[in-house]
């Protein structure tokens, strides 16, 4: 099963909410799957800065003191926030991929789970209602957000076979399904240098996405080209920096239905989860067609890099 | 009239208590308030009862229903009507996927536009649908009726059986032995009593008639050497 929830704010007034809204959504997903759950939100941006999202399963001991050691190593200031099990890192944007690179002999039992100018990506075992609020997701605000609650088949309940995967900057992935050509996959994709943590189905999605785009496609074009190259069920949901994009496989028996207001645009596994959205009776309400792509972006003229191929 | 507040009285007690009426029942018409999408609501009822869903419904909405008349105000989640025996599913809105299920028989009204796999094993049930139907429907349909006044998607009628099929629009694709057929006068006689039935906008003359070319499921002694 699994139960994916995702909300796209075009009314700006609802940003302060969006914490709240996408929490009410993943709980009423909850018995779609109990296994972990998580969640990524884009937030405000302060130009220049970008965002190191991590986890440690000994949060105490690996945040104590993280942003001073990793200043000593960086330009500019290291600013930490810590939740729970979760620290974000923000520092300047040019400095990211060296506290990445850092992290390694600093901290080896943190991992990253997001990196990017304005996402961030908490993701825990447990049930979603516990996870929400181990994180406080109730008060972020955002522009955007995906959830996830996952019900295990191809791999172990750990926090790092939760979703959302972080696929590239500011770029996750989350999944409803089950990808059966995985392990092929996960050797032909090692082979061409691609790390892939674990032995999750959706990591080798999320790692084949990042590859396409790393030998030069779009986000649009990496989603075109995985119908053709990922055999199995799927629903995606892909979260980018100005909005987020879906696609379904061709047999689509994973459920999605989506809700487009003047306010928001809103994507559920189920009807359920989208019923206390505000204005949900005048929406328009639509199942997404199989094997095609679908783009909402904040971004008028979209870049390349997110334009649906 | 009945009035059934789903949200504040939950989904158990509405069931049991709609599976409570017997045949006889004086409370015949039902309302049922704050649907929200919820699942399997008002299954297995036997009794020839009349149900207002105002709202939106989850998975399962009607399934195994004999004789009770379910009236969905909005639209209906996956495997609606699943393994019906008799009465009547009308749904306003759009239906999700795998509508009337292995559906034995009765008669499923959809105002809007229906999903994937819609009717798949169908046994017995007809089903109307004012839009269009998505991929896969009627897959191995064995008896029944889909009548489409709108477009079909891929693969329409693979494997059937004696299912029959009514298309007023284009149909994507034929599924494996799914073969185009005459539209004889039963045929138009049929459609204008089911068309009526069904209150949907459409004239018997628009369809085109799909079915079984039956050859997938007769034995063909010239594949002999294959057993």
């Amino acid at each position: 099963m699994c139960g994916i929830v995702g909300l796209f704010l075009k009314d700006p007034t609802l940003e302060p909410m969006l914490g709240d809204m996408l929490t009410d959504m993943l709980i009423t997903m909850t018995d779609r799957g109990p296994d972990s759950a998580g969640i990524a939100v884009y937030g405000a941006e302060t130009v220049g800065n970008a965002k190191l999202t991590v986890q440690s399963d000994t949060p105490d001991a690996d945040f104590l003191k993280l942003d001073i050691d990793l200043r000593k190593l960086v330009m500019g200031k290291v600013e930490m926030s810590t939740k729970d099990t979760h620290a974000v890192l923000e520092m300047q944007a040019d400095q990211l991929d060296i506290a990445r690179a850092a992290l390694g002999n600093l901290r080896p039992n943190v991992r990253v789970m997001s990196r990017g100018d304005t996402l961030e990506i908490y993701k825990e075992v447990g049930l979603p209602k516990d996870v929400a609020s181990r994180f406080d997701v109730r008060t972020m605000s955002g522009t955007h957000g995906i959830g996830h609650t996952r019900m295990a088949t191809e791999s172990a309940v750990t926090t790092m076979g939760a979703h959302p995967f972080n696929t590239g900057p500011d770029q996750c992935l989350v999944h409803n399904g089950s990808l059966s050509n995985h392990n092929s996959l996960r050797r032909r994709l090692r082979r061409l240098g691609v790390h892939i943590e674990t032995e999750n189905d959706t990591e080798v999605g999320a790692a084949y996405l990042t590859w396409r785009m790393q030998e030069g496609a779009t986000l649009g074009q990496a989603m075109e080209s995985a119908l053709e190259d990922l055999d199995g069920f799927f629903t995606f949901v892909v979260g980018t920096k100005d909005g987020f994009g879906v696609v379904r496989d061709p047999i689509a028996c994973k459920p999605a239905v989506m809700a487009e207001t003047d306010q928001y645009v809103a994507f559920g596994s189920e009807y359920r989860a989208l019923v206390n959205l505000p204005g949900i009776e005048k929406a328009r309400v639509w199942e997404p067609e199989p094997a095609t792509v679908y783009f909402w972006s904040h971004n008028e003229a979209p870049t390349s890099k997110e334009k649906a191929a | 009239m009945q009035s059934f507040d789903l949200e504040a009285q939950g989904l158990r007690v509405l069931n049991s208590t709609l599976n409570a009426q017997s045949t006889e029942t004086n409370q015949t018409v039902w309302e049922v308030t704050n649907p929200k999408g919820s699942h399997a609501i008002a299954v297995g009822l036997d009794a020839p009862l009349e149900v207002n869903v105002k709202g939106s419904t989850g998975y399962y909405c009607g399934g195994m229903n004999k004789q009770a008349t379910i009236h969905v105000h909005g639209s209906a989640g996956p495997g609606t009507g699943e393994n019906m025996m008799s009465g009547k599913i009308i749904i306003e809105g759009d239906a999700s996927q795998y509508l009337g299920a292995t559906a034995h028989g009765g008669l499923i009204v959809v105002k809007g536009n229906a999903s994937s796999r819609c009717g798949i094993s169908m046994k017995g049930v007809n089903i109307v649908v004012q839009g269009n139907i998505g991929h896969m429907s009627a897959f191995m349909g064995q008896s029944g009726n889909l009548v489409v006044c709108g477009d079909a998607g891929d693969a329409l009628g693979d494997s059937c059986y004696e299912a029959r099929f009514f298309v007023r629009g284009s149909v994507k694709s034929l599924g494996a032995d799914c073969a185009k057929k005459e539209m004889r006068p039963e045929h138009i006689e049929f459609l204008r009593e089911i068309i009526a039935e069904s209150g949907v906008d459409a004239k018997p003359e628009e369809f085109t008639r799909y079915g079984s070319a039956r050859t997938l499921y007769n034995f063909d002694v010239d594949n002999a050497g294959a057993y």
